[in-house]
């Protein structure tokens, strides 16, 4: 039987996250092709009640430790590197996540096995695992096979629904021992987000600015048309980088998970970490002067055109149709 | 406080990007490419920490066309030695480029010992594992990623680390680490180009030759190809007040208005 495929589940202040889910469902899949074990990997500390919702795996390896209860990339690499080594897995499939990802990508430095970035899907091709990978913040994609065994798969959320990750089952756990070394890296505190704010992801509409916008003083043109329509502004990376928004209002891996009714877009190019914090939005418009720019293939409506025209333009129009 | 900050250089994906004759690499004629967006940030942060603690930044990179304008910058901007590693075999993946750089850090002259080593956490080209971790693992360092603010002290950094949601994590670091930086807590600053001029007639960026075993590349890239489209937005067209005009009925026809 072909050597197991591993998932590495996210136990993260006490919940599993969705993309460890969506991950688990890729692993389904991709462990079908093969013929071989779907296998969980969950490290935590008093979190083997956790394993209960990992059933879309075989089975589940749960490592407990002191140190594993808020992750540091260092000891959850360690543990990972330990557990590889002694079981020899052909695959793992990290969720790539601000938390994961380090852990993978330290695991596979340690282990000098290859660690594939980017993937959104992976599939068996004669045995082998080639990933389908996104590249160039969305501009390309390129098809990717690791030439290490075992081989580390960064996946980004969304690459299945976290529906399908979803068991009945209970799944067998087995506790393994994992020896940790001296930390370096020592875990202090959560920072939680500023509270007073706008919850953007109570909000039904939403005006999106990005890198598009050029300047702070073009800011107003988003709130103007935000209040027009009774919704609130938030942002893609670079904004909030630049400080003209909060880091409350960002959107994406590192922010928010939004669901508005609507939408808008403007002058957000579309890479796989902002739009992966749009997956619930119901109505997207985007604006945008680049018609290649990838945001096109995830908006219902587009307009290759100048943010800084078309907003003001549509504030008008708004304020003049609800009169 | 001595601290290292390496640069990259990356495809402006402002621009069209084309697949090369191969089918499984990018075209790289015609190719503008700008520094990595986290790289800058990292060496904001790296000047941050010097106007904070004092020291000393040496920043690094693999030598590439307009590199020496971004070294040149970054001395205008504070850096006190720009270092190019010159003669790198072209085409090299993340984990070949960390792998050199490594050495070169190991072996060039006064670059160790460093108490930080400063990088952006990704890059747009990364298919073969990240440059962060892999120096981390090269040099023996600590290493955190995604990492939104440094303050050192003595031997130890306390280090933000972001998640999901605006939740952030803090960090005890035992020095020396690599860190993985996400964002700088300030904008990178700004220079004028008049400053960039005056650097570089008077600063040298010193090279290194590249050391002779990068390492293979971990990964095969098979194809590479512009997305497969499964939907595409329904394009409008016209003047600005027209196409507001059709989004408004649009929004009106769905109750959003």
């Amino acid at each position: 039987m072909p050597a197991n495929i591993w998932v590495l589940a996210e136990a993260w202040r006490g919940q599993i996250s969705e993309t460890t889910l969506e991950v688990l469902a890729l692993g389904r899949e991709v462990a079908g092709q093969l013929g071989a074990p779907l296998e969980a990997v969950l490290l935590g500390h008093n979190a083997k009640p956790l394993a209960a919702s990992l059933g879309a795996a075989d089975n589940v390896l749960y490592a407990d430790h002191a140190a594993l209860a808020d992750l540091t990339p260092e000891a959850g690499a360690a543990a990972l590197v330990q557990l590889i080594k002694e079981r020899q897995p052909q695959a793992v499939l990290v969720p790539s996540t601000n938390l994961s990802m380090d852990i993978g990508a330290l695991a596979a430095a340690q282990l000098q096995a290859a660690f594939v970035g980017g993937c959104k899907d992976l599939k068996a091709d004669a045995g082998t695992l080639v990933a389908q990978c996104v590249v160039y913040g969305g501009k390309l994609e390129a098809a990717v096979a690791a030439t290490t065994t075992p081989a580390l798969f960064g996946v980004l959320p969304g690459s299945r629904p976290a529906d399908a990750g979803r068991s009945g089952n209970v799944p067998a756990v087995a506790d393994v021992a994992v020896t940790l070394p001296e930390a370096k890296v020592k875990f202090n505190r959560y920072l939680e987000p500023d509270a007073g704010d706008v919850d953007i992801t109570q909000q039904d509409v939403l005006v999106a600015v990005g890198r598009g916008i050029q300047t702070k003083d073009n800011m107003e043109l988003a709130e103007s048309l935000a209040a027009a329509l009774g919704g609130a502004v938030c942002g893609s990376r670079p904004v909030i980088d630049q400080g003209w928004l909060a880091l409350s209002r960002q959107v994406g891996k590192s922010g928010m998970q939004v669901k508005p009714k609507l939408y808008i877009m403007l002058g957000i190019s579309g890479a796989p970490e902002h739009v992966e914090g749009i997956k619930g939005a119901q109505l997207i418009v985007a604006v945008n002067t680049d018609a290649t720019a990838p945001v096109f293939n995830v908006a219902h409506y587009g307009v290759v055109g100048d943010a800084l025209e078309i907003a003001p333009a549509l504030t008008d129009a708004v304020k003049a149709k609800k009169g | 406080m001595n601290i290292l900050v390496l640069l990259k250089m990356v495809p402006d994906v402002v621009e069209e990007l084309e697949v090369g004759p191969d089918g499984k690499s990018l075209d790289t004629s015609f190719l503008r490419t700008i520094l990595n967006e986290r790289d800058d940030h990292a060496l904001e942060q790296a000047l941050l920490l010097k106007d904070r603690l004092g020291g000393k930044i040496t920043v690094l990179a693999l030598d590439a066309p307009d590199m020496d304008d971004v070294l040149f910058t970054a001395l205008a901007k504070g850096a006190d030695r720009a270092v190019k590693i010159t003669g790198a075999p072209e085409g090299l993946t993340t984990h070949g480029a960390a792998r050199l750089c490594a050495q070169a850090i190991a072996g060039g002259p006064g670059l160790l010992p460093a108490d930080l080593v400063l990088t952006g956490v990704q890059a747009l080209d990364d298919l073969d594992g990240l440059a962060a971790p892999l120096l981390a693992q090269q040099l023996g360092f600590a290493y955190v990623g995604v990492v939104t603010g440094v303050t050192a002290d003595g031997p130890n950094a306390t280090v933000i680390k972001e998640y999901a949601g605006g939740v952030r994590g803090e960090f005890a670091v035992r020095l020396p680490a690599v860190l993985g930086v996400q964002a700088a807590e300030k904008p990178p600053r700004y220079v004028p180009v008049a400053k960039v001029r005056a650097v570089m007639k008077a600063q040298k960026i010193e090279t290194v030759p590249a050391p002779a075993e990068a390492g293979a590349a971990l990964v095969e890239v098979r194809q590479m190809a512009k997305p497969v489209v499964s939907s595409h937005a329904e394009m409008l067209e016209g003047s600005p007040e027209e196409i507001a005009g059709k989004l408004c009925e649009l929004l009106a026809k769905r109750g959003l208005l």
